[in-house]
């Protein structure tokens, strides 16, 4: 229970970071905040590569394999094209 | 001491991850900001790969390696290979592998407790169950979003009787067997149900949405995606996967609700109101439209645009649609070399995402700082000689303003109709989105080209250059007098 209340602050916390953070990006970079965003979203990729590491039951390392896979092009994909996108915006 | 190295490494991640939203407040500081957000992955991937017992050799890892070596092919490939008008497809397909990703990992973390004859904890099972259904829900509505951005589904909204009562009780059963999965944790089947009844969720809740609601549902599964990977560090008690998971989660979320401001729409309305599903009949379009519009010439209007001082360009989807983007800075720098000054001002729901006309400006290199926000261009129109609509319909349409019955109003658009004179050039009278006349085509103010996009400014550009000719000692005198 705890542990539950520390990881609860965490998130609360979190939330309103993003809030703060998120409200100064301007219209002009919102396409680029979503895929990047979305990037960030394949954290999952830690937890998807302990399972495939662990190998417990065939079940959970066939799981763990599909969700490496998913969570890295959600990874790669997702940083490269923000990078493409951001290099082309340019001042005068 | 290895454990507590691992868990710094995922603070600093986590810190990295904040920066990366900070830096991108700004197109100076954004470059950097998404490379500190890669170092930030890295950092937390090689720590992960430590916490492994490499005692037994590298060998039996190769399944991590092989997962890794594919995801970075396939995911380098259609980051390289996307077109810029595809990038709502492509954050689309992205969420969608995010989400599955992350009811993956939740649905092998419980079955690894299994495994181990451990009972889970309440929390473990909660968060495994809000994991299962967000992330389905996420992958299957990702898939059907892009098959309608794609067009392998037809982009109108696909409406069946008692569609709510449906997907309400879809979700009353997902939660219904999640309660199951809380009280009895072994019964591993009720998992797979879960994912079964959301994955049919995701896909009725997307598809009666309208393609040009689509923003909306993007960065709806984005906020998805983004609560998918945090109830997942709820799972497996890892606070970096909860910090990122809120991150994405909030920043879905601002951006839905600055698109449905935008159309002055309820995220409800969206999601469930099927807007665009009828077609207004003509009847309407014939009384505004009757022997008042005005078609132009080119050289009529290069004349126009020869004499402005000020031009404003508002590009809409149709633009992209032509391919136009080039030929449009063409016709800016033109009318800039002669004195003019020229702004772009964008509609937040001018492209197929939010941000997506930016992009498409930007890979046309058309500097960003000459591309204005709606409420930064609006108070402008009064002194601005000449608007370009090109490709744009709904988001010009003074009828958002004046008629409190059109399906559009209270929407905020760009008041193009107080510039003293508007060119609009579109291929046909058709209605946009809304499926409604607009009477900003049959104004007196208004010139009308008809044609095809990308053919339409290559005209204005030609008939331009030959007024240049025509008009230049005039030109130069106004310049010098300025």
């Amino acid at each position: 229970m705890e542990a539950l209340a520390i990881t609860l602050t965490v998130f609360l916390l979190a939330m309103f970071v993003g809030f703060e953070v998120i409200t100064k990006v301007p219209p002009t970079l919102h396409t680029p905040l979503t895929s990047g965003s979305n990037a960030i979203s394949g954290i999952t990729l830690v937890g998807a590569i302990l399972s495939a590491g662990l190998q417990l039951t065939t079940l959970t390392t066939v799981l763990g394999f599909l969700a490496v896979v998913f969570a890295t092009i959600n990874v790669v994909g997702g940083f490269l094209v923000t990078h493409r996108m951001l290099r082309m915006f340019k001042r005068k | 001491m290895r454990l507590a190295l691992v868990n710094l490494s995922y603070l600093v991640a986590s810190v990295l991850f904040i920066l990366t939203f900070k830096g991108l407040s700004h197109p100076r500081t954004a470059v950097r900001a998404n490379l500190m957000g890669s170092v930030g992955m890295l950092i937390a991937v090689v720590a992960t790969l430590l916490l492994l017992d490499w005692s037994q050799g590298v060998q039996r890892y190769g399944v991590i390696f092989a997962g890794l070596a594919v995801g970075s092919v396939v995911g380098a490939l259609l980051a390289l290979k996307i077109r810029m008008t595809a990038m709502p497809q492509m954050v689309a397909l992205l969420n969608g592998f995010g989400g599955a990703a992350s009811t993956l990992v939740a649905g092998a973390a419980l079955f690894e407790e299994l495994a181990r004859g451990r009972m889970p904890s309440n929390q473990f099972t909660v968060a495994t169950v809000a994991s299962g259904i967000i992330g389905a829900v996420t992958f299957w509505g990702s898939l059907v979003a892009f098959a309608k951005l794609e067009e392998i589904l037809p982009g109108r909204p696909i409406l069946f009787g008692g569609r709510q009562a449906v997907n309400v009780a879809l979700l009353a059963i997902s939660l219904l067997l999640g309660a199951g999965l809380v009280a009895r944790p072994d019964l591993v089947w009720l998992y797979w149900a879960i994912v079964v009844f959301s994955a049919i969720l995701g896909v009725t809740s997307v598809i009666p949405v309208g393609g040009a609601d689509m923003p909306v549902v993007i960065c709806l599964l984005n906020s998805y995606s983004g609560l998918a990977a945090c109830a997942t560090g709820f799972v497996l008690d890892n606070n970096m996967l909860i910090i990122a998971g809120s991150l994405v989660g909030a920043s879905g979320i601002i951006l839905s609700e600055i698109m449905c401001r935008a159309m002055n729409r309820s995220l409800g309305n969206v999601l469930f109101g099927g807007v665009g599903a009828e077609i207004v009949t003509g009847a309407a379009a014939d009384a505004v439209y009757a022997g008042r519009v005005k078609a132009a010439s080119a050289e009529v209007i290069a004349m126009v645009l020869a004499s402005a001082r000020r031009v404003v360009i508002v590009p809409g989807y149709g633009m992209a649609v032509s391919q136009a983007q080039h030929a449009v800075r063409d016709l800016a720098n033109l009318l800039e070399s002669r004195g003019a000054e020229v702004e772009f001002g964008v509609h937040p729901v001018a492209g197929r995402m939010p941000g997506h006309m930016n992009v498409l400006l930007a890979e046309a290199d058309i500097p960003y700082d000459k591309v204005k926000e709606m409420d930064a261009i609006n108070p402008s129109f009064a002194q601005t000689d000449a608007v370009i609509v090109i490709g744009a319909n709904d988001v010009v349409n003074p009828l958002a303003r004046t008629d409190p019955k059109s399906p559009i109003a209270g929407m905020p658009i760009l008041d193009v109709d107080k510039a003293r004179t508007v060119i609009v050039i579109k291929r046909s009278l058709s209605p946009g989105f809304a499926g409604i006349p607009n009477p900003l085509f049959a104004a007196d103010t208004t010139l009308r080209y008809f044609g095809d996009g990308k053919k339409a400014v290559l005209d204005l550009v030609d008939a331009l250059k030959q007024e240049n000719h025509l008009v230049r000692p005039d030109n130069q005198a106004s310049t010098r007098a300025q």
